[in-house]
Order: structure tokens, then sequence, then C-alpha cells
């Protein structure tokens, strides 16, 4: 499989600050890329460095095959990047915009095809409105738009999912599978929503503190013999006890006030439900927790504030 | 390059804050056009209160020439803040939306950005002054119409005949065109540093005004300097109307007094200009875009 971006020992200095440290990763053709990390991790940073907006003080970026440095714009026209928020021109209408942005990545598109694109954000209908009346939403998908108007090879999505409502945030991971399965790009997706990684990544990389903590297989990091239960019911206490004489006591974790941790095989989870209600349990919700979030919690420094809270 | 200078006169063209510039020019003139309509008389009969028992004019002194230079003599101090507005928003004003981050993802150098904004900037600088030469000069010269032009400086005065005046504010507006450009190039450095339009447009007020002053300060100790500020050189459209005068003390049509000192203080221009527009680019091509 080609490799789409390789990135070796790149490293960002701001003065006293070191924001990303012999950082290396590749990223191979056809993959969604999940970015992870927490907020000041170093995401956004290695991502800016990857579209040219940061100069890196060490390392060496290479797409499609090309050193970044010296086929910089050669590379771009080839790469679509929605950073942060998707922010546009807000005096100048979505049709506008797309054909402004359109002409920059150095493509004639027809008005037809700048029609097509906003029709498939489902932004057709507002194409001629002024982008200060769209919300939150409709911005994010007119910078999607943007971002895909010159049909770029890579995709860089940098929390595209900020400040979405869950149609929103549903909409976009839905765009990221259609760009993946159907139209066979290759996307990178920076993210702190984990669960939304979790559903489309193929390959992860977490960082934190600006250093590599893992980079694998999406299905090899979330290990589903791992997966973490969270079990309410209308007497905890009562569920507690039945459970801690029963066969499931191996499995139980360190308590919360509203909630009984299970940790398990996922497929599991048909049994446990089948004695709960065996056992007279009478159960509210039976909830599995997102195993890539533990995963995460586990291995870089977030870790710290759940102990935090447990106590 | 072509093709970035245009979406950037679009994009210029396309917000109202560029219009306030055309609005306020309109407005101020219309107001001087109509006071000076209504009650010029008085105003001339002012200007000349201290001559008239030693010079007698014959002929319509409040023309349309007249009120040209008047206006000039007004707006010209004032419009590097209308340049200021945009100028200085042109690159703060895309790192404020977060639209540079955007545009510098794209295949373009960010030389060639950078100086399409400029070459835009200098497009809108020169429209400008076309709407000023527009109203100041042909609409004064329909509503007032023409004559000699009869001007007082400070220790001597000068009468232009009729007929040897319009090409002098040709010059003159092109020269103010050269002066205002390097106000156009100074506020577009300052929009490199900041995120926000605000302290650019008032660091590059603060700086013409500091430098005005020093360059009117009388202090021998400044004398030295005062040759390198742009500032010196900007009002040097006033030299198109001083004329050479013959052994008779006649006016000789079509001669500039001093041709060498426009010639130098177009030079200093041009060289500001230049250096303010590289500091820009080197700068700006090693700025990492947080924004």
């Amino acid at each position: 499989m080609q490799t789409i971006v390789a990135v070796k020992g790149l490293t960002k200095q701001f003065k006293n600050l070191s924001a990303v440290q012999d950082l290396s990763f590749s990223v191979n053709e056809g993959d969604v890329y999940g970015f992870l990390g927490q907020n000041g991790a170093g995401k956004s940073t290695t991502i800016r460095m990857l579209l040219t907006l940061i100069t890196p003080s060490a390392g060496e970026v290479e797409i499609f095959g090309k050193k970044l440095t010296s086929n910089r714009n050669e590379i771009l026209s080839q790469v679509g990047a929605v950073i942060e928020k998707p922010d546009v021109y807000k005096y100048l209408s979505a049709y506008e915009n797309l054909q402004l942005f359109a002409r920059l990545s150095g493509v004639k598109v027809s008005e037809e095809k700048l029609m097509a694109q906003l029709d498939k954000v489902g932004l057709a209908h507002r194409a001629k409105d002024t982008v200060k009346t769209f919300s939150q939403g409709m911005k994010q998908r007119l910078g999607i738009a943007i971002a895909l108007v010159h049909d770029p090879k890579l995709i860089i999505l940098d929390e595209p999912t900020n400040g979405l409502d869950p149609q929103g945030i549903a909409d976009i991971r839905n765009l990221i599978l259609h760009l993946s399965r159907d139209l066979k790009k290759t996307v990178i997706v920076s993210s702190h929503l984990l669960s939304e990684i979790e559903q489309v990544a193929t390959r992860v990389l977490i960082i934190d503190k600006g250093k590599k903590i893992v980079e694998g297989n999406a299905l090899e990091l979330f290990d589903p013999s791992q997966t973490i239960v969270e079990l309410q019911t209308f007497d905890n206490g009562y569920a507690l006890q039945q459970l801690q004489v029963s066969a499931w006591n191996i499995h139980l974790q360190p308590q919360r006030d509203t909630a009984i941790l299970i940790k398990l095989d996922r497929q599991l989870i048909p049994q446990l439900h089948r004695d709960l209600v065996d056992m007279d349990i009478q159960v509210l919700s039976l909830q599995p927790r997102h195993s890539l979030e533990d995963y995460f919690l586990q291995v870089t420094s977030g870790n710290q504030y759940v102990d935090t809270y447990s106590n | 390059m072509w093709t970035l200078t245009q979406i950037e006169l679009f994009k210029i063209f396309r917000r109202p804050r560029t219009y306030i510039a055309f609005a306020a020019i309109t407005g101020l003139i219309g107001i001087i056009q109509f006071g000076l309509k209504l009650d010029g008389d008085s105003y001339i009969d002012f200007m000349m209160r201290d001559i008239t028992s030693s010079i007698t004019v014959e002929g319509k002194i409040l023309n349309g020439y007249q009120v040209c230079y008047i206006v000039l003599q007004i707006l010209l101090v004032h419009v590097p803040l209308l340049i200021a507005l945009v100028a200085a928003d042109m690159i703060s004003g895309e790192a404020n939306m977060g639209t540079l981050r955007i545009m510098l993802t794209k295949p373009i150098s960010r030389t060639k950005f950078l100086l399409a904004k400029f070459m835009a900037t200098v497009a809108y600088t020169l429209l400008l002054l076309v709407w000023l030469a527009i109203l100041a000069l042909f609409l004064n010269m329909i509503i007032f119409g023409t004559d000699d032009l009869f001007l007082m400086k400070s220790q001597y005065v000068v009468l232009l005949k009729k007929d040897d005046i319009f090409w002098r504010y040709v010059w003159a507006f092109g020269f103010a065109a050269l002066a205002m450009t390097t106000v156009a190039s100074l506020g577009f450095l300052f929009s490199l540093f900041a995120e926000n339009s605000i302290g650019p447009i008032v660091a590059t007020m603060s700086v013409i005004i500091f430098f005005t002053i020093l360059s009117t300060l009388n202090i021998p100790v400044f004398n030295k300097i005062k040759p390198f500020l742009f500032t010196t050189h900007m009002i040097g459209w006033k030299e198109f109307f001083d004329i050479k005068v013959n052994d008779a003390n006649e006016a000789i049509i079509g001669s500039i007094q001093n041709p060498q000192k426009i010639i130098n203080s177009a030079l200093v221009l041009v060289l500001h200009i230049i250096g303010f527009v590289t500091a820009a680019i080197v700068i700006f091509k090693r700025k990492d875009v947080l924004s």
C-alpha cells in the first residue's frame, strides 16, 4: 500500500514551549487516520506543519512521496483541508466562497459543478445567501465543500466536529466514511471526540505533550476484550451484592456512586444481561463505555484527572 | 498573479467597509462645495484681506481650480486614515476572520499571495484618488467654472494662467497617489503583526502623526532626519504649483520652479514603498500562522 504521508522527526519549538517533539508517523493510501490527543497535545500544530502554515523547527514531511518544503504548491494542489473553525468570507455568499476557493486551488469549475458540490453538503438552496446568515453547522458544511471542490487525494480535517450539534457530528462522520469507502480518499482527522474517531478511523495516532504515545491499527487498539460496561439499576447496592457472589465478581471494577463498572469481553455482554435478569436485578441501563476512551485515558496524562475524580 | 489580484479586488469591493472612504470623501467635498457656493465670496475676501491694498486681481478667483486646491489642502491630510482603513486590514482582517489559514493552504506561494494583496491595495488607493479627482477637480470645474489660479504662499503669491493649470493637477494627483501608496504600504506592513485591524490602523496613523510633527517642527536637531521621513515628502504635490519667473519677473508658462525637489521626494517615497513591501514579504514568509 502506498504511503501518502511520511513524517520523520517532526519538531516545533515555540520559544520555551515544545509543542511537538520528534514526531514520526505515516499515513497509507485509503486510510482514515485518526489523530488523537488532549487539548494542547500538539495535534493542531502538527496538522498546520503538514499544511505549511507553521514552519517546523526540525524534521521532514513527505506527501505523495515528495518533500513538502520543495514541492509545496504541487502537493497542496492535491490536499483539501478544514482547520478547526470553518472560517470563510462572511460577506460573500456560499456560492461565491466556493467559486473563490476553487479558483485559488487552481481549478476552473463550472457553475453546475459548484452547485452540485453545494448540493452534496445540503447547501444548494442557500447558495446565494451570505454566509453571515449561516449556522455553525452550515458553515462547517461549506468549509468541507471548499476542501473538496478541487477533488483532492488527501483530506485533512482538524477538529471538524467543533461546535456542531449531534446531527452535524453524525453528518461529518458519514461524510468521512463516504470519502473513504466510496471515493477512496485518504483522510487525516484530528479530534478529541474519541467516540467519533473510534467509529471512522482505520488507523490511529495518539499524541500527548507533543510526543507520540502510540500509532497503530484501530482494531488492535480498541481491544474488545477489555470493554468496560456501566450498569445502572434501581438498587445498585443490591445489584453489587448479587454480582459479588456470582461468577461476575472477577470482572468488577472499582465502583462509582452512580454506576457499577464491569470489565469484560464485548461478546459476554448478552450473557451478563441474561444473568442480571435471572438475579432479579432491575436494570435501568447497561452501557458499554467506548474502549478507545479507556485506552486513551490509560496512555495519556488525562488518566490523572480520572483518578482524582474516582477518589 | 492576475487571478489572485482579481480575487483580492473582488474581496475588497464586496466589503461594506471599503465604501466608507468613498462616502467620506463625497460627503466632505459636498460640504465644502455647498459652503463655497453659498458663501464663497466671503471666504475669498477673508483669504485676500492682507493683500487687497497692494494687489488688484481681475477675473473670478473662486473658480473650479481654486476650489480643487482648497479641497486638496484640507483632504490630503486626512485621506491617509481612509487608506489605512483598508490597507491595515489586508492581512490582519484575514487573520481575524480565520480565512488566512485557508488561503495559505492553497497552492499559492506566500510571496505571490502578499504581492497580489498589495497590488489590490494600490488599486484601491488609486481608485480613491481618481474619485477624489472626479469630485474635487472635474465636478468643481463644472460647478464653479475655470479661470486663473491665484495661490497665496507664505512669502509670495502665485498666479497661474487658466491654460497652464490642468496638467499640474494631473501630475499633483499622480504624486498624491505615490504618497498615499506609501501610507498604504506602511499600513500593509503593520497588518502582518495583528489579528484585528484596529491595531495596525492606529499604528499607521500614529507613525504618520509622529513623523509629520517631526517634519514640521523647526528645531535644528531634527533637521538632519527630516529629509529621510516620508511624511516630509508627502506634500510634494504642491511643488507642481510653483512656477519659474523670468528676469522681468513674469511667469514662465509650463514651468515648475524646483523639479529636482519633486524628483527627490518621489524617490524617497518609492524607496519607502519598496522597503515596507520587502520587509512585509520577508516577515510573512517566515510567519507561523497560528490564528
